[in-house]
């Protein structure tokens, strides 16, 4: 109490404690300083790690998107590709009996010795081909023997002409030329014969093979057999598909689960629990929605394995709690007098909320939508439980269909046993995914700036 | 295409009657004088609805029983020896629906396969058109019903807000099935799998050794969950000693000291590490980083395997950075500023008041932000099962390969073996140790940061 000290006591006391904190001020300065670097450090070693993540994937993926490519002309000798014509369906006979008329016609097509075509071909350019019809045969893709029979089943009128056309080349000469190969390996390690090699280097030089751009990749499907003509064609209609569904069904469900909670659900304990229980689904892993999926869709109910319509439907259950809270929340944000004012004026509560609080909420909805939706795009652990990492060679035409995602591709590549080659496949097709991933949540921010309205 | 026409059909339909409502609730309206109690729109979509929902009962009806009508017929029409062999009733069956379907079947067509097709398209077609002409009739009775109840004093709004009601709380109760298929689902094939190995044993056992389900009676497999749980625990552990420091420290600095434009560039650059999918993060894992801590082992003598706890730690402790961080900076945000102030004032500098007055008020918030981030890093499934190694044993040592409960349950239910074998069904067995895991953390995280947020409200 001042009353009972002496005025010198105190000056003497705040002098002796002015000593005290100016020791110590240098020290804590110091500290001040460490302390925002550490701070400052920490954010830099984020970012860092992102420019190292983005970075190292882009090293691996970029080069995958162009492809060694074979420009040559092919000719379809008649005496090669010796086919009857093509059948045509008669007046009196039905589809079934036409198609199985097709369907032979076709398997002779099959049986058409392409690789001579093809051999045939390159061998335009080095002549010694001609004697050596294995590795000749080597240098195309496998793959791109049915991509010649196809254009002779589309336009028979092809046999006996000659045509240019560009044929992607074997993964192994796409390494080879790439440098992915050690060069200096003993050729009995090799995987391309001494042959191959000297051809690929002198096509190569003479501009005969190119790096185009890979054009399969994105009009293919995966492939076992010809991993330089696999593509993620099959993969991104499936998560078309999936994207789609989750749309459809977790958006608008959500939309209005949110709309209720908000708006109509009587404040008691059921509705307390509801909404614990949208939280925790929300941390629900991912997996555990995958094995839901695996019992309840597929052993249950019976549905087909590997459909986009069942990976639709469990990612959209995974999807639904970040929806509701994120629709919730900008349901929240819009303000009470609006509805207030709505309910002044004669409105029911239906119609306050659907007539004035919905409309203005929509953004921010929308904005927690996409992000729900890119979210479920990326997803990959409950989509191979419920068994999408089977090897589908073929486009789903129907969400009934086997079909694979672009994650679970992904993943597929990235154990696939021609590592020098599929690392860089596997590395672009994070690329498109991410390329997907990242315009989707740019749309839904400029979404949020557009249309965000501050109270 | 054809449902298609269904469709537009349907919604013309719809459109017929709302129209048909608003103008006989406006005709009501002129005749009588009276103030109608409803707007006319909401009579035209009473009216709708009426016509809708009977018309719909019968499309499901038609649904449900048509796939059983068209088999039995065809049942009928089998010989007994095509009958007697499944393989061959599929066949057939086959067949007669693409012959009645007018696509014909290859090949010679038996007898009884025309007649069957024959009496399967004569059938179908009759019970199309009876349920196109009965699904119309039930509506325009339905419609024509509610439109001879439009009187002034009819609540329409109010049936139809109840209508709505009614879609909301089914919406809503969606969520909560989707938590009871959940638990139900998992916990019943769990007890299945319990029929074939002692719960003890699951729980407590130290050896993952599941065997071939192919492998037949001779051997069940040890199923002792212990080594699955401590790998995941390990894996955890590393996350978080990644996470937890840089996380914090960029929300403290982000909240406290940076300027709005830094702070406006290096937020949204670090929470694009929150939306990279984890297959990324585990390609990233076994791409670049395995590869970099085996040359880095090397270097310094020691054992790091590219696919370790250590690795898969690493990177998944980097996907959690940013969780840690936007929730921390949240909660340092919430600290009432009167509390800084009243630090400043008594001359504390910045960093002292962060340590000594925002960090232990703000703590029960962080500490349930990090209970959310393990149970993230808990369930998280694809960088582990590329990037830890697969391999159940106990062991210490963070540079060993280790397995975990998620990439074991991928593991246990992508295989080739019966969805019914105890091998299978661990994975169900499993689901449920982490489902319940990953709740009660976030049961208490989720307390925890509701009763700060509460605290300082």
């Amino acid at each position: 109490m001042a009353v009972t000290t002496d005025a010198r006591d105190i000056d003497a006391a705040g002098s002796s404690s002015r000593k005290i904190v100016e020791r110590g001020l240098a020290r804590r300065k110091r500290n001040e300083v460490i302390f925002k670097g550490i701070g400052l450090g920490a954010i830099l070693i984020g970012i860092s790690l992102v420019a190292v993540l983005f970075g190292s994937i882009l090293y691996k993926g970029v080069p995958a998107f162009t492809q060694a490519t074979l420009h040559l002309d092919v000719t379809f000798d008649p005496a090669i590709v010796n086919v009857p014509e093509k059948p045509v369906q008669g007046a009196d006979e039905n589809d079934a009996d036409y198609y199985e008329r097709l369907l032979s016609w076709q398997r002779r097509l099959v049986f058409v010795n392409w690789n001579r075509v093809i051999q045939d071909a390159i061998a335009k350019v080095v002549p010694a081909a001609a004697d050596n019809a294995r590795d000749a045969a080597g240098m195309v893709a496998s793959g791109e023997r049915v991509r010649l029979r196809d254009m002779v089943a589309e336009d028979p009128s092809l046999i006996g002409t000659t045509k240019a056309v560009s044929l992607v080349a074997a993964a192994n000469i796409d390494v080879w030329l790439k440098g992915n190969i050690d060069r200096s390996l003993a050729q009995s390690k090799q995987q391309l014969t001494a042959l191959q090699q000297e051809w690929a280097d002198d096509l190569y030089d003479r501009g005969v093979i190119t790096m185009a751009f890979s054009s399969v990749l994105f009009t293919n499907v995966d492939s076992r057999s010809s991993p330089a003509t696999a593509g993620l064609l099959g993969a991104m209609v499936g998560s078309i598909m999936m994207m789609l569904i989750v749309m459809f069904c977790a958006v608008p469900v959500g939309v209005m689960a949110a709309v209720y909670l908000e708006e109509f659900a009587p404040k008691n304990r059921l509705t307390d629990i509801i909404e614990v229980n949208i939280n925790n689904l929300a941390a629900v892993p991912s997996i555990v929605f995958g094995l839901l999926g695996a019992a309840i869709f597929i052993n249950l109910l019976g549905l087909p394995l590997s459909a986009p319509l069942v990976g639709g439907l469990v990612l959209s259950l995974m999807t639904l709690p970040t929806v509701i809270i994120a629709s919730r929340a900008s349901l929240r944000a819009v303000p009470p007098s609006i509805r207030q004012a709505a309910l002044g004026v004669g409105a029911s509560p239906t119609q306050a909320m659907f007539h004035h609080t919905l409309p203005l909420a929509v953004p921010g909805m929308l904005t927690g939508a996409i992000i729900g939706v890119a979210q479920a795009l990326g997803e990959t652990a409950p989509l191979l439980l419920i068994g999408m990492n089977a090897f589908v060679p073929n486009v789903p035409t129907t969400p009934i269909e086997q079909s694979t995602a672009l994650p679970v591709q992904i993943y597929l590549w990235q154990g696939n046993e021609m590592r020098n080659f599929f690392e860089a496949r596997t590395a672009a097709a994070i690329l498109i995914l991410l390329a997907v991933m990242i315009s989707m949540n740019a749309f839904a921010i400029f979404m949020r700036h557009r249309f965000e309205r501050r109270w | 295409m054809n449902t298609l026409i269904v469709v537009a059909v349907i919604l013309l339909g719809l459109s017929f009657a709302y129209r048909w409502g608003v103008a006989t609730s406006r005709k009501v309206a002129s005749t009588t004088g009276a103030k109608m109690h409803s707007r006319y729109g909401y009579h035209g979509i009473l009216v709708a609805l009426w016509c809708a929902i009977p018309a719909a009962i019968v499309f499901v009806l038609y649904l449900v029983f048509e796939p059983m009508i068209a088999e039995a017929i065809m049942q009928s029409y089998l010989p007994r020896a095509v009958a007697a062999d499944p393989a061959l009733t599929a066949d057939a069956m086959g067949r007669i629906r693409n012959i009645a379907s007018g696509f014909g079947a290859s090949g010679e067509i038996p007898a009884y396969q025309q007649a069957a097709a024959n009496a399967l398209s004569r059938v179908s077609n009759t019970a199309g058109l009876a349920t196109i002409a009965l699904a119309a009739a039930a509506g325009i009775i339905g419609a024509a019903m509610a439109r001879a109840r439009i009187t002034p004093d009819l609540r329409a709004r109010n049936f139809v807000e109840i209508a709505v009601r009614i879609m909301l709380i089914v919406c809503s109760a969606i969520a909560i099935l989707t938590t009871l298929g959940i638990v139900l689902s998992v916990l019943s094939e769990s007890i299945r799998f319990f029929t074939y190995v002692n719960v003890f044993d699951f729980l407590f056992g130290t050896t993952w050794n599941p065997r071939f389900s192919s492998t037949g009676s001779g051997g069940q497999g040890e199923f002792g969950l212990l080594p699955l749980l401590w790998g995941t625990i390990m894996i955890t552990i590393i996350a978080m000693l990644i996470a937890v420091p840089i996380g914090l420290m960029s929300a403290i600095y982000l909240s406290e000291y940076a300027g709005s434009k830094f702070r406006f560039i290096a937020k949204p650059l670090l929470e694009v590490l929150a939306g990279i999918p984890t297959i990324v993060y585990g390609i990233f894992a076994i791409f670049t980083v395995g590869p970099v801590f085996y040359e880095i082992g090397k270097l310094i003598g020691l054992d790091i395997r590219a696919a370790s706890a250590f690795t898969a730690g690493t990177v998944m402790g980097i996907m959690i950075i940013p969780f840690v961080s936007s929730l921390s900076d949240d909660i340092i945000s919430q600290v009432p500023q009167a509390m800084r102030d009243g630090s400043y004032g008594l001359g504390a500098t910045k960093s002292e008041t962060i340590r000594r007055v925002i960090l232990p008020a703000a703590l029960p918030g962080i500490v349930g932000a990090f209970l959310l981030a393990v149970s993230r890093a808990v369930g998280e499934t694809m960088i582990v099962v590329l990037a830890a190694g697969n391999s159940p044993v106990l062991t210490l040592n963070p540079f060993d390969a280790v397995s975990t409960v998620t990439v074991t349950i991928v593991n246990q239910l992508t295989g080739d073996s019966d969805f019914a074998s105890p091998q299978s069904l661990v994975a169900f067995a499993l689901g449920l140790t982490l489902f319940v895991l990953t709740l009660c953390l976030n049961v208490v995280a989720i307390y925890i940061v509701k009763r700060y947020r509460e605290q300082y409200e």
